[in-house]
C-alpha cells in the first residue's frame, strides 16, 4: 500500500466535505419540499444568494468583528500573562487576585455592553473591544498561572544545584514549562473574543459589526440576509481559531513539563 | 574547565582535605502530628579524591542524605561542610555536580543542549561547551542521539545523559543517586569504569548512592552501610582494591582489568562484609543503641 501525499489529503479533506454536501442538500430538499416558511428556516440556496449580494458588507462588517476582537485578544491576553507573571512571583496579589478572577469567570461580560457603551459613547467601538478584552483576559490569567507553577520539581532542584539566577531560571525552565499552557489558554481566549465582540454588537454601539448586521437584517424580516451575515461571523471565529491553533502547534512542538 | 588532561599528583589536594562533613546530621519531615524520621544522627566525612557509597534498603534516607550535601534541602539538626564552608557556598560556587535518582533533563532541549546546560549557565563559550559535550557524549556512548529530544530517548539512556550533564562543568565533588540503576550489565561496567577513569583524572571526590553491592565494592574506597528508618550509618566498610588496571585511562577494553579486580579475594571479602552489615549483622561503633 503505498500512499501518495495528495491521495492521503484527499483521505482527510473528502470525508467532511462530502458529509456537508450531503447535509446541504437534504437541508435544501427539507425547505423546498416541505414549504418551509424563510423566518423558521431559509434555504442554503436563499443564503447563498445572500452571500453573494451582500459579499461587500459583510466582509466589511466582518473585519470590523474581527478587528475589535483581535484587539480585545491583543489586550486581554498581555494583561492576562503579565498579571499572571506578576502574581507567580508576589504571593500575595495571587492571593488578592483570586476573588476577582473568580468573579469575572463567573459574570457574562457581554452583560456589561451597554454600560460600557454609555461609558464610551454609542458611536465607539471601544465597549467592543473593552468586552473581548475582559473574556479573553480570564482564561489566559488562569492557565498562564497554572503553567507558570508546573515547574517539576527535579528541575527546580537542578536550577538550584547549577547556581542558576532568577533570570537564568525563569528562561531555562519556567517559561518554557508555561508556554504550553499559554498557548491552551489563547486558543480558548479567541473563541471568546470573537463570540464576545458579536454579542456586545446586539446590546447598541455603532451599526458596522457582524452582530449589528445580524440583528438589523432578522428585525427587518430579512432572515436569508441575517443568515448570510451569521455566516460571516462563523468564517471570523474559525480564522481566529486556525491561527491560534496553529501557533499553538509551532509553540509546543517540544515543550511541556 | 579544561583539568580533564591534568596528570594526578601525589601532592595535595588543591581543593584541601575534606570535601564533605557531616557531623550529627538529622532530618525530620512533617509536622508535630506525624513527623517522618528520614536521618538520624549521621556522622561522615569525605576525603577530597575518596569514593564513597552509600548503600541500603529502600526508603532509609539515601536521597535525603544526598539532598542535604547539595544544599537542596537543609538538615532539622547537625551540621553539613561541604569544601570547608557551607553546603550552601559550595552550591553557589557549583562546587559539586549532581545526577539526581529521576534523570529529569529538559524535555524542550536536545540531548546536547542538556549536557551543555552547566556550561551555559556557567558562561561558558559556545565553541569549548559543544567540544565537552560532545567528549561526554561519546563517553556514555549516545553521540548519534546528540540532536535528539529526551523523549526520543529510552530510560537508561537518558540516565547516560544525565550523567554526562553532571560531569559536563568537571565538579571536584560528584553526587549520584543510582546513576546506573536503569542499565544493562555491559553499559553499567563501561560507565563503572568510566567513572574511576574520570574520578582519578580529575581527583573527585564521590558520593554515590546504589542498590548493588558489587557495584559499591567495585567503586568505592568505602561503603556506608545504611539502617531502615529511622535511616543511621550502621557501619562503614572499608574497600582496598587495587584499582590502577580498572582506572587506566585508555587502555582498551576496561573490562578484563574490572574483571580480574571483581574475582579478587579482597573483592570477594568486602562484598561479603557490605552483605552482613546490609542484612543487620555487624552493629558497628554507630549501630543502633540496644538498652
Ligand atoms: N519531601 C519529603 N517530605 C516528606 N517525607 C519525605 C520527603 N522526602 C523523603 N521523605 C521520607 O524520608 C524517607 C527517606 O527518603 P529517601 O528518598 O531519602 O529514601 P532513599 O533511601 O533514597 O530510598 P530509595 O532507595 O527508595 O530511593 C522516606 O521515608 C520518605 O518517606
Ligand atoms: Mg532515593
Amino acid at each position: 500500500m503505498t500512499r501518495s501525499p495528495v491521495a492521503g489529503a484527499a483521505r482527510q479533506v473528502l470525508p467532511p466535505v462530502v458529509l456537508l454536501a450531503a447535509l446541504l442538500g437534504a437541508w435544501h430538499g427539507a425547505v423546498v419540499l416541505g414549504d418551509v416558511p424563510p423566518f423558521v428556516l431559509p434555504g442554503p440556496a436563499a443564503i447563498g444568494d445572500q452571500v453573494v449580494t451582500y459579499r461587500e458588507a459583510i466582509s466589511s462588517a466582518a473585519l470590523v468583528t474581527g478587528r475589535n476582537a483581535a484587539l480585545g485578544l491583543l489586550v486581554g491576553s498581555v494583561l492576562g500573562v503579565l498579571l499572571a507573571v506578576v502574581a507567580a512571583a508576589v504571593h500575595l496579589l495571587d492571593v488578592l487576585a483570586e476573588p476577582v478572577v473568580a468573579a469575572l469567570a463567573v459574570v457574562p461580560i457581554v452583560a456589561l455592553a451597554p454600560v460600557l457603551y454609555a461609558m464610551y459613547g454609542a458611536g465607539s467601538e471601544q465597549a467592543r473591544v473593552v468586552v473581548a478584552a475582559l473574556a479573553v483576559f480570564v482564561p489566559v490569567y488562569v492557565t498562564t498561572l497554572r503553567g507558570l507553577r508546573q515547574v517539576r520539581p527535579v528541575h527546580r532542584d537542578l536550577m538550584a544545584a547549577l547556581a542558576a539566577s532568577r533570570v537564568q531560571v525563569a528562561r531555562t525552565v519556567t517559561i518554557p514549562t508555561a508556554v504550553p499552557f499559554v498557548f491552551t489558554g489563547l486558543r480558548m481566549a479567541s473563541s471568546l473574543a470573537v463570540i464576545s465582540a458579536i454579542v456586545a454588537e446586539y446590546f447598541g454601539g455603532p451599526r458596522s459589526g457582524i452582530g449589528s448586521f445580524i440583528t438589523t437584517a432578522a428585525a427587518g424580516s430579512n432572515y436569508a440576509q441575517a443568515w448570510a451575515y451569521v455566516l460571516g461571523g462563523i468564517a471570523v471565529g474559525l480564522t481566529f481559531y486556525a491561527v491560534t491553533a496553529t501557533a499553538e502547534h509551532l509553540a509546543t512542538r517540544r515543550a511541556g513539563p | 574547565m579544561s583539568t580533564v588532561q591534568e596528570h594526578p599528583t601525589p601532592a595535595a589536594h588543591p581543593r584541601g582535605a575534606t570535601a564533605v562533613e557531616i557531623v550529627g546530621a538529622g532530618r525530620v519531615f512533617g509536622g508535630r502530628s506525624a513527623p517522618v524520621v528520614a536521618l538520624e544522627d549521621v556522622d561522615l566525612t569525605v576525603a577530597a579524591g575518596e569514593f564513597v557509597s552509600l548503600i541500603g534498603p529502600s526508603g532509609c534516607g539515601k536521597s535525603t542524605l544526598l539532598r542535604l550535601v547539595a544544599d537542596l534541602d537543609q538538615p532539622t539538626s547537625g551540621t553539613v561542610r561541604v569544601f570547608g564552608g557551607s553546603a550552601r557556598d559550595a552550591r553557589l560556587a557549583r562546587d559539586y555536580g549532581i545526577a539526581f535518582q529521576q534523570a529529569g533533563l529538559l524535555p524542550w532541549r536536545t540531548v546536547r543542549a542538556n549536557v551543555e546546560l552547566p556550561l551555559a549557565l556557567a558562561g561558558t563559550g559556545r565553541a569549548s561547551r559543544r567540544e565537552r559535550a560532545d567528549e561526554l557524549l561519546a563517553m556514555v556512548g549516545l553521540t548519534e542521539f546528540a540532536e535528539h529530544h529526551p523523549d526520543q530517548l529510552s530510560g537508561g539512556m537518558q540516565q547516560r545523559v544525565a550523567i554526562a550533564r553532571a560531569l559536563a562543568d568537571s565538579p571536584s565533588l560528584l553526587l549520584m543517586d543510582e546513576p546506573f540503576g536503569a542499565l544493562d550489565e555491559m553499559t553499567r561496567e563501561h560507565l563503572q569504569a568510566q567513572l574511576l577513569r574520570i574520578c582519578a583524572e580529575t581527583r573527585a571526590a564521590v558520593v554515590f548512592v546504589t542498590h548493588s553491592i558489587p557495584e559499591a565494592v567495585f567503586l568505592s574506597d568505602r561503603v556506608v552501610v545504611m539502617s531502615p528508618r529511622p535511616g543511621r550509618i550502621r557501619q562503614v566498610v572499608d574497600v582496598t582494591l587495587d584499582r590502577s588496571g580498572a582506572a587506566t585511562p585508555g587502555s582498551g577494553p576496561h573490562d578484563d582489568a574490572g574483571d580480574d579486580l571483581r574475582t579478587d579475594a579482597a573483592f570477594v571479602a568486602a562484598v561479603a562484609a557490605v552483605r552482613t552489615a546490609l542484612h543487620g549483622g555487624g552493629t558497628g561503633p554507630r549501630g543502633v543503641d540496644l538498652r
